[in-house]
């Protein structure tokens, strides 16, 4: 990062009572980023969405945006907008007054030809031209959602808030509107930061994803980082999906899984006798004919239809664990039943280790 | 929802009792009322008949329509008082007070006051204003002025004082319905856009409540304006109200025939702030979802 950061949280802290929201945080957005906050419900990216918003105070550190220290401010002296879960659009005003509400203002005033024009551009940036003089009641869930962003940037905040913007749409609606976000992003120039839990909504609109976990920050990383070289299980395990099995190292990327068979990675090794964790994609396990290296046998125990892909569950020989497996339907996948003897095989690059006691 | 035969012997039992209660106790006395307000009289007998003497009456007596015009000012002047007392209260058990707890205890002392008499309650007013009562005695034991008076009782200003203090629930407990339910991300919307505490009030909270204050204010307004109690406990003379009149027509005056018509005429006037209330509460409903 050359410039100074948009937004900087240092050493920031959300406790309720004895309960601590967010733990001792720092992070720092540079100007014009896609930031996405992601993990489970509880894991505090929605507490830091809203001390960033100034809906909630912080109990310790100091945040900061466009260089100014805003932690005692109010959200109305902020200068960012948010765009709300559930919309929170004012039901009692049209599209446009909704719209133009933060523009009325004294803090956002502007004259009333000014004012007609912006909610006219923010409208049709969002593609709701001919919608002004309707009620929010009498809007789709999807245009609720492009009013509330219409209304969010109209005042051109430095940085828009969005708190799990696209979780009320239903799944169509909501690939759309990813689309859209990803555009408005473009168009716009501003910094966006936003909430989810949906790991494929902030892969594939994020230029980093902040990996939170019990209100701390797990991991901090582009997509691509956090996909290929995740930090810990836990990471592993959100981001896409990993089989994860217990082992102990052998020496030389060399691991022996529970039921004696064994594994190598050609990405980390573990001193010989070290309990770890080993990480391994469903999509990078392929099924084999030949036995060589990296090979498992296993038993598969169920057989699921996913369209272009079958999903397996699998048994390891001597271990009870499961382990899930997706293969593109060839002939010899489409074969396999409930029953059937599998060897499977993985490269060495694809298996990831942890050592256990690590982030989880 | 088809009524089978099946299920008819069983709605009918279900419904009878209410359709039966609402029929004997309140369609059959409304149309004797109404009917008895055509009646004439002949000390001190009346007569069936059809004419509109009694109304005529009503209308030609400036006693009838000083008292009218006297009680729709009370009742105004409790309604407004009422507002504006238990809006900042309802307001202030929503939006202020933080613990739940703490709310449904306050929430609860402005409700518990109406399991106590309502004469008591009045009566009270009684003790406190007048030449003896309380308020007499703190003015005087401070100096304030040095012997009681007696200009506080047996006035309007008492009479809207008793009635504003029984009948504030009904306006807190609408209002504090409706600020309840306005969803918290609606402020936190506004705040976020630029706008200051003040300005989300009058911009947002309070048009959301538009329909509390419309159900409060009918409430209270249609109570204060039927009120018999007030005007002869600290009323005075000249704190006569509508109720004491059809009272009187009723009891000592012995014209039936003209206290029905008196009373249709009540009737009329609030049925009309009912539907004014309603369209005014339909034109301020909004989709809070």
């Amino acid at each position: 990062m050359t410039s100074s950061p948009i937004v900087a949280l240092d050493g920031v802290q959300k406790r309720y009572g004895a309960f601590v929201a967010l733990h001792e945080t720092d992070l720092a957005i540079a100007e014009g980023e896609f930031v996405t906050l992601l993990g489970p419900s509880g894991c505090g990216k929605t507490t830091t969405l809203r001390l960033v918003g100034g809906f909630e105070q912080a109990s310790a550190g100091r945040i900061a945006i466009a260089g100014e220290d805003v932690t005692e401010r109010p959200p109305y002296r902020r200068p960012v907008n948010t765009v709300f879960q559930d919309y929170a659009l004012f039901p009692h005003m049209s599209v446009a007054e909704n719209i133009g509400y933060g523009l009325t203002v004294r803090s956002g005033r502007i004259g009333r030809a000014e004012r007609d024009r912006r909610v006219a551009d923010a409208l049709s940036m969002v593609g709701l031209d001919g919608m002004a003089e309707r009620r929010p009641g009498a809007l789709s869930g999807g245009q609720r959602q492009r009013v509330a962003m219409a209304r969010a940037i109209v005042r051109r905040p430095r940085v828009l808030l969005l708190d799990e913007p696209l979780s009320a749409l239903d799944v169509k609606l909501r690939e759309g509107m990813q689309v859209e976000l990803k555009r408005l992003h473009r168009e716009l120039g501003i910094t966006f930061l936003m909430v989810t839990h949906d790991q494929t909504e902030a892969l594939a609109l994020s230029d980093r994803i902040v990996v939170m976990n019990q209100g701390r920050i797990a991991q901090i990383g582009s997509p691509t980082d956090l996909y290929d070289r995740p930090a810990s299980p836990y990471v592993a395990d959100f981001i896409g999906a990993a089989n994860l099995l217990e082992a102990q190292a052998l020496g030389g990327g060399a691991f022996r899984l529970a039921g004696g068979q064994t594994m190598v990675s050609r990405r980390a090794d573990a001193a010989a006798g070290r309990k770890v964790s080993l990480g391994v994609r469903p999509e990078r396990l392929l099924a084999t004919a030949a036995a060589g290296e990296n090979t498992l046998a296993c038993t598969v125990t169920e057989r699921l239809f996913h369209g272009d892909r079958l999903r397996l569950e699998l048994t390891l020989d001597g271990a009870a664990q499961p382990l899930f497996a997706e293969m593109a339907r060839t002939a010899a996948v489409e074969s396999f039943a409930p029953g059937s003897r599998v060897t499977i095989q993985v490269d060495p690059a694809d298996v990831m280790v942890f050592e256990t006691g690590d982030g989880r | 929802m088809t009524l089978t035969r099946r299920t008819f012997p069983g709605f009918a039992a279900l419904f009878s009792l209410p359709l039966a209660w609402v029929l004997l106790l309140m369609v059959v006395p409304y149309a004797i009322m109404i009917s008895v307000g055509f009646w004439t009289r002949q000390f001190p007998l009346f007569y069936p008949d059809f004419q509109f003497g009694n109304y005529a009456q009503i209308l030609a007596d400036p006693q009838y329509t000083t008292v009218i015009l006297r009680t729709l000012k009370i009742a105004a002047c409790v309604t407004v008082c009422a507002l504006l007392l238990g809006y900042p209260l309802a307001y202030f058990l929503v939006f202020t007070v933080r613990s739940q707890k703490l709310r449904n205890l306050l929430y609860m002392s402005v409700i518990v006051p109406l399991w106590v008499s309502y004469l008591l309650r009045a009566y009270t007013w009684k003790i406190i204003l007048g030449t003896d009562g309380a308020l007499n005695s703190l003015l005087v034991s401070t100096g304030i002025v040095s012997a009681p008076l007696d200009i506080f009782l047996y006035n309007q200003t008492a009479m809207v004082v008793t009635l504003v203090y029984i009948f504030v629930p009904f306006m807190v407990m609408p209002l504090f319905t409706v600020l309840d339910n306005i969803p918290r991300r609606l402020i936190e919307a506004s705040e976020d856009l630029g706008v200051g505490p003040f300005m989300t009030f009058w911009k947002v909270i309070f048009p959301l409540s538009l329909g509390g204050v419309v159900a409060g204010a009918t409430m209270t307004f249609c109570l204060s304006f039927g009120d018999f109690v007030a005007p002869v406990l600290v009323g005075g003379p000249d704190g006569i109200m509508v109720a004491n009149l059809l009272q009187t027509q009723f009891g000592a005056a012995l014209n039936w025939p003209l206290g029905s018509a008196l009373a249709t005429l009540v009737l009329a006037l609030v049925l009309i702030l009912l539907q004014l209330s309603s369209r005014l509460d339909r034109a301020g409903r909004v989709d809070l979802a």
